[in-house]
Order: structure tokens, then sequence, then C-alpha cells
């Protein structure tokens, strides 16, 4: 019977698909948890709407008994719900704590935060932006920290989150059972594209993550503008810039704009050549273009080398 | 003016005339109006800015704003609601109005503090308004670092106000404390206050304690942003999740700043509708002090996620749990006053009832949110969205307008139409449960709270819940335009209309300046109905 109502419970409790042992368990207790619930509820709103119809008033001078205490019922509307609060906390602490213990000899990732992108760093020098690609059945850790603001890293499918904090290391740990791609979503409040930091975790076999990182490897041998094609995806540059039209998202699009004149705020033109490019990656408040606003862009200083530079330059020639 | 206190026609409304007599009253009631005009305006900003936010979040994608506006009026709809509205709402209002007429004081203990606590709120209610008109703040209105040292809004100006505004909720909350202490009438012992009177002033011990630290935190980030004194920013050695500590032990506190008055009208309410003595009044009156005692332990719980140490988010959670009981003993006794009571459905009674819907869910999904493992699901989710409107909304809202509903012909002398009160309380009601009980699902589905934009799995659960929105807007509409209509047309409300027993009662609607005519001797509890 109980397993029963744990069922229907758990079936009607709008949580999204569970991809890991530790995503059932928190099911398993909130569904426990909606039914008890639902249970306080009844006896509460029950009782009241049950009284009300009972007791209404039936005459202006209706005689009420003169009742003030009752140590018996106190007793028991006091102790009862105190050993269900506690039962609760218990249960929850056991799953808090195999969420948090994190496991030995996993593959580990690093995670930074930005204002408005995953950025992603495997060991072996691949880096992606936005993009999660684990294989399946697979202890992987996260070791986030953050460029800037707080942020949050959360995957509602494995009902885990962790506050990614500038300064510090975070982890977070998981074992997806199953194959798909999954939201990652940032749940600490960062500026103008918060509701925009979105990324996907991927989650494939242990094939096709091997057969992915090797090709991801390869990047440094691709021609310059293609690399600077990687670069501006991992960067995440597209989140602010369209580069397939003129569409505004947070900066100035790129689009057919290598070789023209850029209006600035201030007035005055300028032409975009290669160094103007330079200048805006790395000290994007030098010249702010007419419509838009300073300390928006943060700053790619030595965040990328010559040759990445060089690379970036050539893709945005490409952008026709 | 002792001698025209007898005559019946004149009473603190009329015995001194022009708008002069009314910035310089001393009166506790006409300060308690002077709020109650303030908070109202307030709330109606607030309440544009909630019906922005949701008509911008009726369908994916902008709709009326860019992010950037969206994060702006989020920010203003939580900052004002929260310091503007529902902190001074009870306490300051009602609180000032009642609560030395429920203890049978002429007015409070510091009847010139309470005059300077309402002009330093305007001020600080001014300056956080005046930034809407510079640099408009899109923080939140928790302020957290770091992102509120970096972004280039009016934040110094906002958390300047925020600090103002706290002095004012000493400054009442100390008030409150010592008039209870000293200017209660021969015979009123503690066990005879009614318990309006013990909420507000546990309410006030929180007030006192509790908002010196985030005076000391907002100056902290006011230094932090102006010197860069390195406290809270990561970049100059500082630590930004130290910020939210200070912040919580404050406003974990201010929850129930919020709330513990709200609890002391429904106790209220039920006992004078029931026409029943009010059910385990020592135990109602100390899980009020329990509640309010609890309170200081449990910020953590704000914090399970943000990289505290694990075993503090367990101990955070353990003690939450300790808040749960004072609460449930709460209802349980409300319940149990109800019993073989004579209960009548007089729209105050109406709003006591939908306190009680409202709030056993917001309590048990708050208990849902205080298991550690499940909240971690939960957490920054809409589901933490829907929990706290559930209580402070449908808890103290609710409160505050059976309230008014309930003593707005002792205030003004005139009678609401009850037709109207009763709609308006559907309204309000089915309105909340439409906007606000989809957020419990789209938390439940994940999505994450301020938020601008969302992907196309909520897109029909969010449009449900702005429509909602608009039911509430229409109810709290004509709620205005009953107490417009009572005050201008209603009918003369006789001395006791409801048939309760508390002091304010037993004086004239609506009471000379000096309260009662003649200093009332208690010989009886609040809630003697035999």
């Amino acid at each position: 019977m109980f397993m029963l109502w744990m069922k229907f419970a758990g079936a009607s409790s709008f949580m999204p698909t569970s991809a890991t042992d530790i995503a059932d368990r928190v099911d398993n207790l909130y569904a426990f948890l909606l039914i008890s619930s639902f249970i306080g509820c009844v006896i509460l709103i029950g009782g009241m709407v049950y009284f009300v119809y009972k007791y209404k008033r039936k005459t202006d001078t209706d005689k009420t008994p003169y009742i003030t205490h009752n140590a018996l019922l106190e007793f028991l509307w006091s102790f009862i719900p105190l050993v269900i609060f506690l039962a609760v906390f218990a249960w929850g602490w056991l799953v808090y704590h195999d969420m948090r213990q994190m496991p030995k000899d996993a593959l580990e990732v690093h995670i930074f935060g930005k204002q408005w992108a995953w950025e992603m760093q495997y060991k072996s020098g691949v880096k992606t932006s936005n993009l999660l690609k684990v294989p399946i059945n697979k202890d992987v850790k996260l070791i986030m920290t953050s460029n800037d603001v707080l942020h949050s890293f959360y995957v509602p499918s494995f009902r885990i989150k962790q506050d990614v904090i500038p300064g510090t290391y975070t982890a977070l740990w998981f074992n997806a059972n199953k194959m798909g791609d999954f939201h990652i979503f940032c749940t600490e409040y960062c500026g103008t594209q918060h509701a925009g930091m979105l990324g996907t975790l991927q989650v494939v076999s242990q094939e096709d993550y091997d057969k992915w990182l090797e090709e991801e490897s390869l990047v440094s041998t691709l021609p310059l503008a293609q690399r600077g094609e990687k670069i501006f995806q991992v960067k995440a540059c597209a989140s602010c810039h369209s580069v397939k039209d003129n569409s505004i998202k947070v900066g100035p699009p790129l689009f057919q704009r290598f070789g023209a004149q850029e209006q600035l705020v201030d007035g005055s033109s300028h032409p975009i050549d290669e160094n103007y490019v330079r200048e805006s990656v790395l000290a994007p408040n030098a010249k702010i273009v007419k419509g838009f606003q300073p300390n928006v862009m943060p700053s790619f200083q030595g965040q990328l080398s010559e040759v990445e530079l060089s690379a970036l330059v050539e893709y945005i020639k490409t952008l026709k | 003016m002792s001698s025209t206190t007898s005559n019946p026609n004149v009473n603190y409304l009329n015995e001194f005339k022009g708008i002069g007599s009314w910035l310089t009253s001393l009166d506790h009631k006409r300060i308690g109006l002077m709020y109650m005009i303030a908070v109202f305006i307030f709330f109606l900003v607030g309440g544009i800015f909630a019906l922005l936010l949701r008509m911008e979040l009726f369908a994916p994608g902008g709709q009326l704003f860019t992010p950037d506006q969206y994060n702006q009026v989020m920010t203003y709809h939580g900052a004002i609601m929260v310091f503007m509205v529902i902190i001074p709402g009870i306490p300051a209002v009602l609180g000032n109005f009642f609560l030395p007429i429920h203890i049978g004081a002429k007015d409070v203990a510091f009847p010139r503090l309470n005059l300077l606590s309402w002009y330093v709120f305007m001020f600080g209610a001014a300056l956080a308004v005046s930034t809407m008109f510079t640099n408009k703040i899109d923080t939140g209105w928790t302020f957290y670092t770091p992102y509120s040292i970096r972004t280039n809004t009016a934040v110094v100006q906002m958390v300047v106000a925020a600090f103002i505004l706290g002095f004012s909720s000493i400054l009442t909350g100390l008030n409150f404390i010592v008039t209870v202490h000293k200017l209660r009438a021969p015979g009123m012992s503690m066990y005879r206050i009614p318990l309006f009177v013990w909420a507000v002033y546990s309410t006030a011990i929180l007030q006192v304690l509790a908002t010196p630290v985030l005076a000391i935190t907002l100056l902290l980030l006011v230094a932090e942003r102006t010197l860069g004194v390195g406290i809270f920013d990561p970049k100059l050695g500082g630590d930004p999740v130290l910020f939210q500590h200070f912040f919580w032990f404050y406003s974990h506190p201010a929850v129930y700043i919020m709330i513990l008055p709200a609890m002391g009208i429904i106790s209220e309410l039920i006992s004078a509708f029931s026409r029943k003595t009010i059910f385990g009044y020592t135990a109602i009156a100390y899980s009020s002090l329990g509640i309010a005692g609890v309170s200081f332990f449990v910020w953590g719980h704000h914090m399970f996620v943000s990289g505290q140490s694990e075993i503090a988010g367990v101990i955070f959670s353990f003690l939450t749990m300790l808040v749960g009981v004072p609460t449930a003993i709460k209802m349980f006794n409300w319940l149990a006053t109800m019993y073989r009571g004579s209960i009548s459905f007089d729209s105050p009674m109406l709003y006591a009832l939908g306190f009680m819907f409202l709030f056993a869910i917001g309590g048990v999904t708050g208990i849902m949110l205080a298991v550690i493992g499940v909240d971690v699901h939960f957490h920054d989710t809409y589901f933490v969205v829907a929990h706290f409107h559930y209580v402070m909304v449908g808890g103290t809202l609710m409160a505050i307008m059976g309230g008014m509903y309930y003593w707005f012909p002792k205030m003004f002398g005139k009678m609401c139409n009850e037709a109207q009160a009763r709609i308006t309380f559907v309204l309000i009601f089915v309105g909340f449960n439409v906007t606000f009980f989809p957020q419990f699902i789209l938390g439940a589905m994940g999505m994450p709270r301020r938020y601008f934009d969302y992907i196309e799995p909520y897109h029909s659960l969010n449009r449900i819940s702005t429509m909602g929105s608009w039911l509430i807007a229409a109810g709290f509409f004509l709620a205005l335009y009953t107490f417009i209509r009572a005050l201008t047309s209603g009918p003369k409300a006789p001395m006791n209309p409801w048939g309760a027993k508390t002091l304010e009662w037993q004086t004239s609607s609506p009471p000379p300046f000096h309260n009662f005519d003649v200093e009332p001797v208690v010989t009886a509890g609040p809630y003697e109905y035999k």
C-alpha cells in the first residue's frame, strides 16, 4: 500500500527525468515528503473546513465552552510533528551525505563559470564551452571556480547543484546512468544574461567519449580561421555577438563587419581592422560602439596566446 | 484638550485639524495611519512591478523588457515589498495603532521617537525610490557580493536606504518593548495581554537584535564599493560567501519579523469570530518567543549549496526543523479554538481561514526545503519562490487584509461593505493559488528563479501563473475601492461590531485622542467568551 502511494506520488511529482542513482533517492524522499505533507494538510485544512461547517454560528447569542488548554493534546501535536521532522531530517542527511561524498578515481573536469557561459577544461587540454560531455556509468567529479561573480551549477536531472565562487574551488560529482542531453542551468543570479547561461550535459558511451576527446585534441592542427571559430565557441563569444546576421544580442554583431567603419559612442568612427579587433578583445572599454554600454564585456587580456588572437582575427574576416 | 474627550463626536481624527497637525502628531494612532498611507503606496508600486514581472514571463523570450530592465524590476519588486511593505506592514501600521490600546495605554512609551521613526522611514524610502530615477539597481534585494561590488548601478544609494530603513525598524521595536513592559493598564498582567501584543513584542525583540547586524553588513558593503577594503571582494582577498552569512543572519530573523505579527492577528481573528476563548494562550505566546529565538540559528539554510561546509549544512537543516514545531503548535491551537465555537463568516474570518489554508501549504513546503538532500534540487528554483510567497503573501498579506477589515471600523468609525470584502477575498485567494501553485511545479521541474527567459517546457505553467496575478490585482483594486467608499459614505460603526473582548472594542469608534476616556482597569483575560 505504502509503496503504491510512493509510486503515485513519484509519478505526479513533476520532477525532471532522473538520470543518476542519487536522483532516484532524492525522488523517493520527495515522494515521502509529498505524501506526509498531503496528509498533514488534509488534517489541518480538512479539520478547519469541518469545524467551520459543524460549528457555524446559529444565533448571535451562541454559548461556547471555555476550553483553555489540554496538556495531552498539546504534547501530542508538538511531539508527533517533531518526530516526523527529525525523521525526514535524518533521511535528508543520508542522501546529502552521499551526494557530497566525492568519489576517488573519478574523471575530473574543471569548470569555469563566467558572465555568461560555462567553460569546461578537460585534463587532456580539450576545452569546450557550455558543453560537458561525459561517459555513462562513470564517476565524474567537477572542480569548479568562477572568473567573476557567483554562479551556481545545476543539473535538474541529476538533482545536484553547487554554487561556483570566485577565489575558491567547489566540487560536485555524479555518475550518470542514462545517455542523452541534460540541461545545465545557472541558479545564482549573475547579471544581464543570467537566464541565458545554459549548458548541455551530454552523456555518451565510453567509445563515443574517447573518440570525441581524440578529435577535439587535434584542434591545434586546424587552419587558422577554423581554429578561430573554435576559440570563438569555447570563449562563448557567440552568446553576446551574433555572427550569422546583424541581430543584436548583448554586444555589437560581427557579421560582415570586418573592414567597415564602426560608429563609436563619442561620435567618431574607426575602421574595423586587425588592431581594432585585437584591442576590442583585450581592452573592451577602449572604444565603445554607439548604442552599447562600457563595462559589459570582460577583458580577455592574458587568456589568449598570440596565435589564438590571430586565429580570432582570421575567423572574423570570414564572417561574410 | 481633556475637556473635549468626553464629547463622543470628538476623536483622534478630528480633534486637531490640518496637514500640519498630522505631520507633527505624536499620537500613535495618527502615526500608524501615516505609516499605513506610506505602506499602501509602496505596496501599489511593488505590486505594479510584480504584475510587470509576470507579464514579462507570460511567454519565453522578451515580452516587455530587455534582460537588464527585467533584473531591475525584479530587484525593485523584492526590495520594496520586503523593506517597505512587509517588514513595516503589521508592526508599524496595525501595531502602532493597536498595541497601546490593547494594553490599555494612552500612547507608546516614547511618542517622539515614534514620530522620528516615521520620518526616518520616509527618508529611507525616498532614497530607495530615488534610485529608480537615476542608476537603477539590478542586484536583487539580497545584494549578493561580488556582483553587488562589480555592477555599475546605484548599489551604494540603495544599500544606504536599506540601512536607514533599518533604523526606523529598530526605533519602532525598541518603543514597543518598553511600552509593553512599562505602560500596561492596572490589572493587565503579561498573561492578559492579547496574543497580537505577544506577537508584536516578539517581533520587536527581533527588530532590535537582528537589524543592527544588517546595518553593519550594509555599511561594510558600502565600504567595499567606495573604499575597496577587501572584506567581500575575492579580487582583494575577501570572501564573498561571508556576505551571505552576515546578510542572512539578519534576513532570516527578518522573515519572522514579517510573519510573527501576522500570526498575532490570526490569533485575534480566530478567537473573535469563533466567539471562543483562545486555546493554549501560553503555548501560542511562548511559541512566538520560541520562533523568535530559534530564528537566529537557522540562517544557514539559505546557503545549503553556497559552499559552506557540509556539517554546517546538516546542522542548519536540523535547527530549521525545530522552527517547524512552534509553527505547528500555533496551527493546531487555532484549529482547537474553532472546535465547538460559534463561527461566523464575516470577511476578517475569511482571511483568517485563508491564512490557515495557505500557511499550511507554505509550512509543509518549508519543511521540504529544510530537508537538505531535497533542498539541493529545489534551491534557487521557483519552488522556493512559491514557498516564500505562500508564507509571505498567503500568510502575512492575508493577515494584513483580515486585520484591515477587522479593525477598519475602529480606526475610522465606518463599516466596510461586507459583500465587496468577501468578493475581494475570493479574488485574492483564488488568484493567489492560480499564481503561485504552478510555481511549485515549475520549481520541481527545475526552473531557476530570477530568470528573464525560460525554455519551452515551462511555458504553459508560467502563462497560468501570470493570469492568476491579474486576479490578485483585481482583488486589491476592489479592496481599495471598498476602503475609499467606506471612508466617504460607509455606515457609522458601533463601538464593538464583532462582539470581541479585547480592550480596543471597549472604547469608542474611532477612539478618542487618549484612547480611553477613563483609564481601564483590567480584571480578566483578553478572550473571556463565557
